[in-house]
């Protein structure tokens, strides 16, 4: 990777690890601690379950918000503060700023992500008191987590590059939402006809389809997932976000910066 | 070439490909999970809840659950799937949601009650949901149609039916046939005719494709059902007359003083078979008969829906 946008990502994780972003890891400890020991002693039974699904889910939420709240901000806050003009005043290219910077928010959500995981991990190896080959199935699901993670990154920075701060949150977290439902547009869309179900069907495959890569409850039943749905969700999460990314290049690009 | 062309060029083709990798993996990615498209999965079953999630916005949140409920019957009926076990709570919410979603209310009534493969098999919710539209709209006397033809398809309750019928041919307005169809209960209750007029009021009275469809078929298959009693009969006086049975059924017409050889409604002539058996040529043509079908018969395949009247 080119030095420059290393030297961009790198300072963008620090700068999020000072706005003490990773204080989030407090309290998904508390809720993850705290529901371990309360299912441990009023479940029967679905104690794994429970963890699993709400330590997983919490991971996916914590992350999301995270990507949003701060993705959204990372233009808008260098053109605030002035420091975007020093930043292109160098040899460094507009496209390389953004790719730095989502390289620099991605990395801080997988840093993120792995000390939540171990959390999840902890409160599983506290109820069941032991782990079981069907455990690693939460790695994967942990990896399409990262991948949504990834998606939502570069549509926060795509927003970013052209809108203020409070309506690209309002973009990002939408598409969000609308994602989860991706399943079901397609859905309604097929229910349509002539040239409506063009527009129908086009807008459904736009937006992105986090339903295929929450494995969540399929994880927490133990069910396996096959290696065919990890290498299409992989290339779909990297298609999605080179995607989400060209388009934030192209509007960076021309942006009037004055 | 400047810098920004450049950049504007690698960026737009890989815009344009990875947008495309995206549909194609998209489509390939519904393959490989077989739940992926239409889940039969109710988020929230409870009409209440639904209701007051949706934070007084009930008409839109009702016309939602009116399309996810046609959305849901549709590709499970085009699945040949058995079972519609979502069926009931979804026009229960919708209906919760709007009291005044008649075609819910008719919809139940048509595929709610029968038996499976043909609807859920829930006649008692159906006709709980028809009371619970009645009294919501006690002038409506579409919705007493809906429950008389419950009682009368379904649970072959002739006088349940026709004390349904004859409350909703009081009700203002009411459609002339309700009082034929009240008279009708008291006499001929079972018979093709009453059966033929019955699904004929379904038919007139509804604009919904699926419910009309429905009707069609119906009247298809009174049709065949009749000509089959009809014609087996014949073969019956025949046997009588000759002490034997007819060899072909232009023998019989012949007999019975038929203008030509019978002819179900796709035109296709009724069979006889060695044992005297009136039978259908195509019976996967006609879902809903109950007689003319060869021994040991066995629906198969996608029955074929006629749109025509």
């Amino acid at each position: 990777m080119n030095a420059r946008i290393v030297h961009i990502a790198s300072n963008t994780f620090r700068e999020a690890v000072r706005d003490r972003v990773l204080y989030n890891l407090i309290a998904f400890a508390l809720l993850i601690s705290g529901a371990a020991i309360f299912v441990g002693q009023i479940s029967i039974d679905i104690e794994r379950l429970v963890v699993v699904n709400l330590g997983l889910t919490a991971v996916s939420l914590f992350g999301v918000v995270i990507a949003i709240f701060i993705g959204i901000g990372l233009v808008s806050k260098e053109i605030d503060k002035r420091t975007l003009y020093t930043v292109l005043s160098r040899p460094v290219r507009r496209w390389e700023f953004i790719v730095g910077k989502f390289f620099g928010l991605a990395g801080t959500l997988i840093v993120n992500t792995f000390f939540m995981a171990i959390g999840v991990f902890a409160a599983l190896l506290y109820v069941a008191h032991k782990f079981t080959g069907a455990d690693t199935l939460i790695l994967i699901a942990l990896y399409f987590i990262i991948l949504e993670f990834l998606i939502i990154c570069s549509l926060a920075l795509l927003f970013s590059s052209f809108s203020s701060p409070l309506l690209s949150a309002v973009f990002a977290f939408s598409l969000f939402v609308i994602g989860c439902f991706a399943d079901d547009l397609r859905g309604f869309a097929a229910l349509t006809h002539g040239f409506t179900r063009w527009i129908a069907t086009g807008a459904a495959y736009l937006v992105p389809n986090f339903s295929a890569l929450n494995v969540i409850s399929a994880v927490a039943h133990q069910q396996p997932l096959s290696g065919q749905l990890i290498v299409q969700n992989t290339l779909y999460a990297l298609f999605y976000t080179a995607m989400a990314l060209s388009g934030a290049v192209l509007i960076f690009e021309r942006r009037n910066l004055k | 070439m400047t810098s920004i062309q450049r950049t504007t060029i690698v960026a737009t083709t890989c815009l344009v490909v990875s947008m495309t990798a995206c549909v194609l993996l998209l489509r390939h990615l519904d393959t490989i999970r077989p739940q992926a498209v239409i889940e039969d999965v109710l988020y929230i079953d409870s009409p209440k809840v639904v209701k007051r999630a949706s934070l007084g916005f009930e008409g839109l949140a009702a016309c939602l659950y009116w399309t996810r409920t046609v959305q849901y019957f549709g590709h499970r009926h085009h699945d040949l799937e058995r079972t519609y076990h979502e069926l009931a709570p979804l026009l229960e919410i919708t209906t919760a949601l709007d009291p005044q979603m008649f075609p819910a209310y008719q919809f139940g009534a048509s595929f709610l009650a029968p038996m499976p493969p043909n609807g859920a098999g829930e006649p008692e919710r159906a006709i709980q949901l028809m009371e619970y539209g009645i009294q919501h709209n006690p002038d409506n006397w579409q919705l007493y149609y809906n429950l008389g033809f419950v009682y009368y398809t379904e649970l072959k309750d002739y006088k349940k039916a026709g004390e349904v019928f004859t409350r909703g041919s009081e009700i203002p307005g009411a459609h002339p046939f309700m009082k034929l169809l009240a008279a009708q209960m008291a006499e001929h209750a079972g018979d093709f005719t009453t059966a033929r007029l019955l699904w004929s009021a379904t038919f007139e009275s509804s604009s919904e494709r699926n419910i009309k469809q429905n009707a069609i078929e119906h009247l298809r298959s009174i049709q065949v059902d009749e000509d089959v009693t009809n014609l087996q009969a014949g073969v019956t006086r025949f046997g009588e007359r000759t002490g034997r049975l007819p060899y072909s059924m232009g023998e019989l017409a012949s007999a019975e003083h038929l203008p030509a050889t019978p002819v179900d409604p796709d035109g296709n002539a009724y069979v006889l078979d060695p044992d005297g058996r009136v039978l259908v040529e195509h019976p996967d043509d006609f879902p809903f008969i109950t007689k003319g079908l060869p021994p040991g018969y066995k629906r198969t395949g996608l029955p074929k829906f006629h749109t025509q009247s």
